[in-house]
C-alpha cells in the first residue's frame, strides 16, 4: 500500500515541478524589469507541484484515517439484529475477524453463511471506497494542476505562495508537540474519568487516601503505599545524587584544571547516556544482593534485634542508590550551568577581599546560584519519580508502607508497568487504574517541571 | 564587625591555618564526589563486562554423522536429525549406555532443539540429506556454565597404578591398585585432600569412572565414558582422580555428565567456539539457543521509524519556532509545552501509545511501527531543543547578509542558516536517537515484550528491541540468562557509545567560533 501511494504522488510532484518550470521559462523574455518574471522559474515549479500533490495527499490521508471506520459502520448497520444483541464486544470481535479475512481474500471460505457474506460485503465496500478515494485523489490532483497552471504568468507571485505554504508546514510540525501534549492529557483524563465512573470502581478519595493496594487480584485501589514508595525511593536517590552531583559540579567548575575537566565531564555524562534498563540490571544483580548481605550482617550484630531489617532480595535501598547514581550527571551538569552563570565580578570581589576559594563558593557563589540549584534538584526529583526500569527490576513490588530501606517496596511507575503488560483489555478496572496512576504521575512531575523551568528562566534573565 | 580585631599574631596564624584546612577539606569533598561517580561507572562497566565475557563464547558438541539415513529426504524433521545425532552419540559411548539413566544423561548434554539450525540447512538443501554431515550442537546451558566456571575447582591427583578390575552384582566395577598396600595409602590421601567431601571422577588409560564408594578396601566405580576394559588383571597404568569440588546434589549437571563432557573435551568433540548464535538466532526459551538477532533487527526498524518521523518534524518545528514564529501567546505556549514535554517521564508516553495508538486507532500491538512512533514523540522535544540551540548559535549577520542581498526569509533560512547549523542539529539528532535506542518502559506498555522467535521482516511485524530483550532475559529463571543478558547489554552499550562518539566527533569537526 505504502509505495503504491507514495510513488505516484512523488512522480506527479516531479512532473508538475518540471512542467511549471519549463512553461514559465518559455514566457520569460525580455530584459527590462517589467518583462522579467516576478518569481524565479523554480518557484513556479514548486507552486504547481504543491497545487497538484497537496490536495491529493490530503484526500489519501483522509482515506487512511477514516475509511476503515466508515466501512465498519456501514457493515454494522447491515448486520442482523441477533448478532448486534450479543453485545458490542462480540460484534467488535466479529468485525475484526471479517476485516482480517477481507484483507486476505485467498483465505478459505469458512462455511458460515453470515460470516462469508460479511467478508464479501466488507471486501466490496473496501474496494469501492478505495476506488473512490483514488479517483477522487487523481481528480483533485489534476484539478489542482489545471487551476495552478492558469496562474503561471509573468506577474504571478509564486514565491510568496510557496513560502507561505512552507511556513504553514513548519507550523504544523511545531504543533505536533502541542498535539502530543493534548493527546497525553486527554487520554489520561479520559481514562481516569472512566475509571472513577466504573460501577464497582473506587472513589477519588479512596484512591488518594486508601492504604491498601491490590489491583492485580483484588479490587483495592488505595494508592498511598505507592506514593509512599515513590517518595521513599526518590528521597534515597536524592541523598546520593544531590551531594555528589553538587560537589562534582563545584569541583569541576571552580577547582579542576581545564585538562581534568575536559575528560572528567564527558565521563560523568556517560552515566546519563547508559540506558535505565542497564542500571536496573546492575542494581538487581550486584547492588541488591550486596544490600541484602549488609542488612543480614546488621541483623546479626549482637546489639541489634534479630529482625531489625527486612533484608529482602530486592530493596528500596538498592533501587534508590542506583537511581541516585544515574541522576548524578543530571544534577551536576545543571548545577554546573548555574554556577557558571554567576557573574564573574561577584567572584572576583570575594577573592579580592582575600577569601579562600571555598569561602567564596560557600558565601558568595552558592547563595547567588541557590534558586538555580533548587530548580536543578526539583528537575532531578521529577526524574526520579518518573523513573521506571530501575524500580521494576530492583525494588520489588509489594505495596508496603515501611521506613525500612532494605524492604521491598512498590512505586507508581512499577504498578503502571505491571498493570499494563500482559493482557490489555481496555475495560477492566485493573487496566484503567494504570491510567489514573499515570495521571497523578504526569500531574506531579508537570508541577515540578513548571516550577523548576520558571526558576531557571527567571534566573537566567537576572544575570544575562 | 563591631569589635576591633586586636588579636595576637599567633591567634591570627592559627585562624588562617584553620581556614586553609577548611579550604583543603572542601576541595577534597569535591574530589571524593567525582571519584565516587567515576568509580560507580567503572564498577558498573566492569561487573557487567566480566559477566558478559563468558557469553561471547560457548561450548559446542561436534558430532560427525557419516552415513545420514533420512528416509523421507524431502521432509527432514528435527526428530529425524535428532535420532541420527543420538545414534552417533551412542557409538561414541560403547558399553556405557546399558541403562536408561545413562542414556538420559548423554542425551541431556544438548537440548533436542539444538539440531534446529542443521535441520533447516538440510531442509533448504535436500541433497545434504545423504552426505556426511558435521553437526555442531550447543551443549545445554547448565553444562556450558559448568565447563566455563565450575571446572576451575577441579583438582587432579595421581593416586597409583591400576591392578585388578572386577564387576559387582549391582552393575558397578571394583578396582584395586597394583601395589597391594598402595590402596590404603592413596585412600588416606584422597580422604585428606577431598575435604570437605566432594564427588570424584576416576580416569585411567582412557576409561572414565565415577567414584561411588571409597570406604571398602577397593574403589567402587560406575562406568561413565570410554571403552570398558577387560576385567581381570590390568597392565599398570596410572590412575588419576579428579576432585570435582562440588556435590552432584548441589548442581544441575550429574557426575556422569561431567565425566562424559571431560571425555568428549579431551577428544576435542566438545570445543569452545565464538557464540555466533547470539547474533544469528532469534529468542528461544532455551538459553543456549537464544540469540539477539530478532531484537537487533527490531531495534533497527524501530529506530528507522523514529528517525523518519522525529528528525524531520523536529528540525522543521525548530526552524519555525526559532526563525519564523512571531512573539505571540500561541508561540510562547508552544515553547513552554515543548520544554515541559522534554521532562515528562518516558512511561507517560507509553500510556499515550497504549491509549491512542492501540486503543483508539486499533494499531497492532508489539510492532516497530507503533514503538517507533511512540519513541519519536518521546525524543521530538529533545530534537527540537537541540536544533533550536544550533540555529541560535548562527549569528544574525548571516541572515542579515542574505536578506540584504535580496533573499526572502525562507531562502535565508533554508539556503544559509540551516546548512550552517546542520552539524549541530545532526549531533542533537544522534544523541536523541541514542536515547530512543535505550528506552524500555514505554515499549513495555505497547506490548513489545511478546516472545518473538522469528526475525521480523518489516516494521509491521511483531518484534522486540534490545533493551526490552535485556529486561526479558533478566527475568528468566535459568542461571545462564545472566551472562547472556550482560552480553546483550555490552552490544547495546557499544552501539550507544559509538553513536555518542560520532556525535562528539561531528561536533569537534564542524565546531565554529563566530
Amino acid at each position: 500500500m505504502g509505495w503504491l501511494v507514495i510513488a505516484p504522488l512523488a512522480a506527479a510532484g516531479f512532473f508538475s515541478f518540471y512542467f511549471g518550470r519549463v512553461r514559465v521559462g518559455a514566457i520569460s523574455t525580455g530584459s527590462t524589469i517589467s518583462s522579467r518574471l516576478n518569481s524565479q522559474p523554480n518557484f513556479h515549479g514548486y507552486f504547481l507541484a504543491i497545487c497538484t500533490v497537496l490536495p491529493a495527499a490530503l484526500v489519501l490521508f483522509a482515506y487512511l484515517v477514516f475509511a476503515e471506520g466508515n466501512i465498519r459502520n456501514t457493515l454494522l448497520s447491515e448486520l442482523p439484529t441477533y448478532l448486534l444483541n450479543r453485545g458490542p464486544e462480540q460484534v467488535d470481535l466479529f468485525l475484526d475477524r471479517v476485516a482480517e479475512y477481507g484483507r486476505d481474500r485467498s483465505a478459505a471460505v469458512t462455511g458460515n453463511i453470515l460470516f462469508d457474506a460479511s467478508v464479501d460485503r466488507y471486501a466490496s465496500l473496501k474496494g469501492s471506497t478505495r476506488l473512490f478515494a483514488f479517483v477522487l485523489a487523481i481528480a483533485v490532483g489534476v484539478g489542482g494542476f489545471v487551476l495552478g497552471r492558469r496562474q503561471l504568468t509573468r506577474t504571478f507571485t509564486a514565491r510568496a505562495y510557496v513560502e507561505r505554504t512552507s511556513v504553514g508546514l513548519l507550523f504544523v510540525c511545531a504543533a505536533i508537540a502541542v498535539v502530543t501534549t493534548i493527546g497525553i492529557v486527554l487520554s489520561l483524563v479520559f481514562e481516569t474519568v472512566r475509571f472513577f465512573s466504573l460501577p464497582d470502581g473506587p472513589s477519588v478519595f479512596g484512591i488518594l487516601f486508601g492504604l491498601d493496594w491490590n489491583a492485580q487480584t483484588g479490587q483495592n485501589f488505595g494508592a498511598v503505599p505507592l506514593f509512599f514508595g515513590t517518595l521513599m525511593i526518590a528521597v534515597l536517590a536524592m541523598c546520593v545524587a544531590v551531594p555528589i552531583g553538587l560537589f562534582s559540579a563545584i569541583y569541576l567548575s571552580e577547582y579542576a584544571s581545564p585538562r581534568f575537566r575536559a575528560w572528567a565531564k564527558p565521563t560523568l555524562e556517560l552515566l546519563a547516556g547508559i540506558p535505565t534498563v542497564v542500571y536496573g540490571f546492575f542494581a538487581a544483580t550486584l547492588i541488591a544482593p550486596l544490600v541484602r548481605t549488609l542488612a543480614q550482617w546488621v541483623n546479626a550484630l549482637p546489639f541489634t534485634p534479630e529482625q531489625l531489617l527486612a533484608a529482602q532480595p530486592t530493596s528500596a535501598l538498592a533501587g534508590g542508590l542506583v537511581m541516585g547514581s544515574m541522576i548524578i550527571p543530571f544534577v551536576s551538569s545543571l548545577s554546573d550551568d548555574v554556577i557558571n552563570a554567576v557573574p564573574r565580578p561577584l567572584r572576583d570581589g570575594a577573592l579580592a577581599m582575600g577569601a579562600p576559594k571555598s569561602e567564596t563558593i560557600k558565601q558568595v557563589i552558592l547563595p547567588a546560584a541557590l534558586p538555580g540549584i533548587i530548580a536543578a534538584i526539583l528537575l532531578a526529583v521529577s526524574r526520579a519519580i518518573g523513573e521506571t526500569m530501575i524500580v521494576v527490576m530492583a525494588a520489588g513490588g509489594r505495596a508496603l508502607i515501611t521506613l525500612d530501606p532494605t524492604s521491598d517496596i512498590t512505586t507508581v511507575t512499577y504498578q503502571i508497568v505491571s498493570l499494563l503488560t500482559g493482557d490489555t483489555a481496555f475495560d477492566s478496572a485493573k487496566t484503567i487504574s494504570a491510567f489514573a496512576l499515570g495521571f497523578v504521575l504526569f500531574g506531579v512531575t508537570l508541577i515540578f517541571n513548571i516550577i523548576a523551568l520558571q526558576v531557571v528562566q527567571r534566573y537566567r534573565e537576572a544575570y544575562d | 564587625m563591631t569589635e576591633p580585631l586586636h588579636t595576637s599574631p599567633d591567634a591570627k596564624a592559627e585562624r588562617l591555618r584553620l581556614r586553609y584546612a577548611k579550604e583543603r577539606r572542601f576541595k577534597l569533598y569535591g574530589q571524593i564526589a567525582i571519584a565516587i561517580a567515576i568509580g560507580f561507572l567503572a564498577i558498573l562497566l566492569i561487573s557487567i563486562g566480566s559477566k558478559a565475557a563468558s557469553a561471547f563464547s560457548r561450548y559446542m558438541l561436534v558430532v560427525e554423522i557419516d552415513q545420514p539415513d533420512f528416509t523421507p529426504q524431502s521432509d527432514v524433521s528435527v526428530t529425524d536429525v535428532n535420532l541420527a545425532v543420538r545414534d552417533q552419540l551412542q557409538v561414541l559411548f560403547p558399553g556405557t549406555l546399558t541403562d536408561r539413566a545413562a542414556r538420559a544423561d548423554l542425551f541431556a548434554l544438548t537440548t533436542r532443539l539444538s539440531v534446529l539450525p542443521l535441520t533447516r540447512q538440510i531442509q533448504a538443501n535436500p541433497e545434504l540429506a545423504n552426505q556426511p554431515l558435521t553437526a555442531q550442537l550447543a551443549v545445554s546451558d547448565d553444562l556450558d556454565l559448568y565447563l566455563k566456571n565450575d571446572i576451575r575447582s577441579h583438582r587432579r591427583l595421581e593416586i597409583g597404578t591400576t591392578g585388578r578390575l572386577s564387576r559387582t552384582e549391582a552393575g558397578l566395577y571394583r578396582l584395586t591398585t597394583a601395589d597391594p598396600d598402595g590402596f590404603f595409602e592413596f585412600q588416606d590421601r584422597l580422604v585428606a585432600e577431598n575435604e570437605p567431601a566432594t564427588d570424584i571422577i576416576i580416569e585411567a588409560s582412557g576409561w572414565w569412572f565415577v567414584l561411588e564408594d571409597l570406604s571398602g578396601a577397593t574403589l567402587i566405580l560406575s562406568h561413565a565414558a570410554g571403552a570398558i576394559p577387560d576385567l581381570g588383571e590390568q597392565d599398570q597404568s596410572p590412575i588419576s582422580a579428579i576432585l570435582l569440588g562440588s556435590l552432584s546434589a548441589d548442581r544441575k549437571v550429574t557426575n556422569r555428565q561431567i565425566a562424559m563432557a571431560l571425555y568428549l573435551k579431551e577428544r576435542q568433540l566438545i570445543e569452545k567456539r565464538f557464540n555466533t548464535s547470539l547474533f544469528t538466532n532469534a529468542d528461544s526459551t532455551y538459553p543456549e539457543l537464544a540469540g539477539a538477532a530478532a531484537a537487533i533487527i527490531g531495534s533497527l526498524f524501530t529506530m528507522l521509524v523514529t528517525a523518519i518521523f522525529a528528525i524531520p518534524v523536529g528540525i522543521l518545528a525548530a526552524v519555525y519556532l526559532e526563525e519564523f514564529a512571531k512573539k505571540s501567546l500561541l508561540t510562547s505556549v508552544i515553547e513552554v509545552i515543548i520544554n515541559n514535554l522534554a521532562a515528562v517521564p518516558s512511561i507517560i508516553f507509553g500510556l499515550l501509545g497504549a491509549a491512542v495508538f492501540l486503543n483508539t486507532f486499533d494499531l497492532p500491538r508489539s510492532v516497530p511501527l507503533v514503538g517507533g512512533l511512540v519513541l519519536g514523540l518521546l525524543v521530538l522535544p529533545t530534537i527540537i531543543i537541540a536544533s533550536r540551540a544550533a540555529l541560535r548559535s548562527i549569528p544574525p549577520s548571516v541572515r542579515d547578509a542574505a536578506l540584504g542581498l535580496g533573499a526572502s526569509p525562507t531562502q535565508a533560512v533554508f539556503h544559509h542558516v540551516l546548512p550552517m547549523a546542520a552539524p549541530g542539529i545532526l549531533t542533537g539528532a544522534i544523541i536523541a536517537m541514542a536515547r530512543a535506542l535505550g528506552e524500555t518502559a514505554p515499549l513495555l506498555l505497547i506490548g513489545m515484550v511478546a516472545f518473538i522467535s522469528e526475525v521480523p521482516a518489516s516494521p509491521n511485524d511483531e518484534s522486540t528491541v534490545l533493551p526490552v530483550l535485556i529486561y526479558k532475559w533478566f527475568s528468566g529463571a535459568e542461571r545462564a540468562w545472566e551472562p547472556m543478558t550482560s552480553a546483550v547489554i555490552i552490544i547495546l552499550l557499544i552501539v550507544l557509545v559509538s553513536m555518542n562518539l560520532v556525535a562528539v566527533l561531528l561536533r569537534r569537526r564542524f565546531e565554529r567560533k563566530w
